[in-house]
């Protein structure tokens, strides 16, 4: 089956202005890619520790589990196939970001209280 | 925004060791030297089992087979994350490990070298995941951000693997003089080529100048097998073995070890191909893919069907 990939898989970037290019790939078994997610511990976010191949979300989670909590690092694995994941368009950093930069007032150190008023 | 604009914030991200992520700007030759290493790297990691496969069923005691099993797991896991990283760069797994069984793509030529006796399990892991590491501790810094995550993982494991080498050894050393002979004879036959992994002289190695301006190396191979050479040279006194090397001396001038040379022509023909065990690595590669093609076809037959039930 003749298949065509996006270079990074994931997200809604047009090749165009991602400086790359499409590229096409021969494969017989074309297993999808799927990120994952670990929680480290209870009460914690999960948090993406990296990327594998598999057949099914079964089977990601089943190598998950080999590869990336071999020493204790997870209680809890989420997989998502890559294709899945809708990303910022890192050109548009500037606007989409830039506004909170001059609306100190949202932080708690812009607001000078007296001393005598402690643990607030 | 043109190329040459992009080319500019690209710079000064390097400049401000600000990380390059998958989605951002970077030059084609960035991108290209960033697979070449980082393929080169997974291969690496992946051919590296062999020679330590082969010592599985013959390890001397349940203890060191459980500790060699889970050593080389790593090993496999080190090449899964090294592969995704390659695959950030918009190129896929399988044209990946095509290259290695085509011969384009190359790995370490430690890997080339044949494991004679128990003992060269001990001195792989203490010589040569110890040259690695000296490797690795540095690519944590790389500019690439994908690469530099994934050898922050590696680094975190690999230390049990010099550590677990350099203790078998250890036990050795303090064994019968069969025992103690063995562990120097395997330190004699692996410290050249542990020497070797660090590359070619900076004076020829045709890839280091660009690397090191773009941050994907931060020292050169030169100051890298420097470091590994004052390690190893005090390592080795807790083990009473010696270093194959008579011009090894201290010297308190330049506060580091002056060695011997490298014999630079075993050096190119074993990246030529021509070490004793180039074909059998490769071979034994692509047998596993070969063999293990049925097993993929199956994975992705059962999901198809799980999925239209």
């Amino acid at each position: 089956m003749k298949q065509f990939i996006n270079k990074f898989y994931y997200g809604d970037i047009p090749e165009s202005n991602s400086g790359n290019s499409i590229i096409s790939t021969e494969s017989k078994t074309d297993w999808p890619l799927w990120e994952v997610f670990l929680r480290s511990k209870q009460g914690l976010d999960h948090k993406h520790t990296g990327s594998l191949h598999a057949a099914n979300a079964q089977m990601a989670i089943e190598n998950a589990r080999d590869v990336y909590t071999r020493r204790m690092e997870g209680v809890s694995i989420w997989v998502v196939e890559s294709k899945n994941i809708h990303a910022s368009n890192p050109d548009e950093s500037e606007s989409l970001y830039d506004p909170s930069n001059d609306k100190i007032y949202r932080h708690a150190s812009f607001y000078q209280l007296p001393d005598e008023l402690k643990h607030m | 925004m043109s190329a040459l604009k992009e080319e500019e914030i690209f710079l000064k991200k390097i400049e401000e060791e600000t990380k390059i992520e998958p989605k951002d700007w970077m030059p084609e030759a960035y991108r290209k030297t960033n697979i070449r290493q980082i393929s080169q790297h997974a291969h690496s990691e992946i051919v590296g089992t062999l020679p330590e496969g082969n010592w599985i069923g013959r390890a001397p005691s349940l203890k060191r087979k459980l500790i060699l099993l889970a050593k080389i797991q790593d090993e496999a896991g080190h090449g899964l994350y090294l592969y995704s990283a390659c695959e950030t760069l918009g190129i896929t797994r399988e044209e990946t490990i095509n290259d290695l069984h085509s011969g384009k793509a190359k790995y370490a030529s430690i890997f080339n070298y044949p494991t004679l006796t128990w003992a060269d399990i001990g001195a792989i892991g203490w010589l040569v995941d110890g040259a690695a590491i000296m490797n690795q501790v540095m690519l944590t810094r790389t500019s690439y951000g994908p690469y530099a995550r994934a050898m922050v993982k590696i680094c975190k494991e690999e230390s049990f693997h010099q550590r677990q080498g350099f203790e078998s050894l250890l036990v050795l050393s303090k064994g019968t003089t069969e025992q103690q002979q063995m562990c120097q004879d395997a330190i004699n036959r692996w410290w050249w080529p542990a020497l070797m992994m660090f590359g070619p002289k900076d004076s020829e190695s045709t890839n280091s100048d660009q690397s090191m301006k773009w941050k994907i190396k931060r020292k050169s191979n030169d100051e890298l097998r420097q470091n590994f050479v004052d390690m190893i040279a005090e390592q080795i006194k807790f083990l009473g073995m010696k270093l194959p090397d008579d011009k090894l001396k201290w010297n308190n001038k330049k506060k580091q070890y002056d060695w011997g040379e490298i014999n630079w022509e075993e050096f190119w023909n074993v990246i030529k191909g021509n070490g004793p065990c180039n074909f059998e690595r490769v071979a034994a590669r692509k047998k596993a893919w070969e063999n293990g093609e049925w097993v993929r076809q199956a994975a992705v037959a059962h999901s198809n069907k799980s999925k239209t039930k």
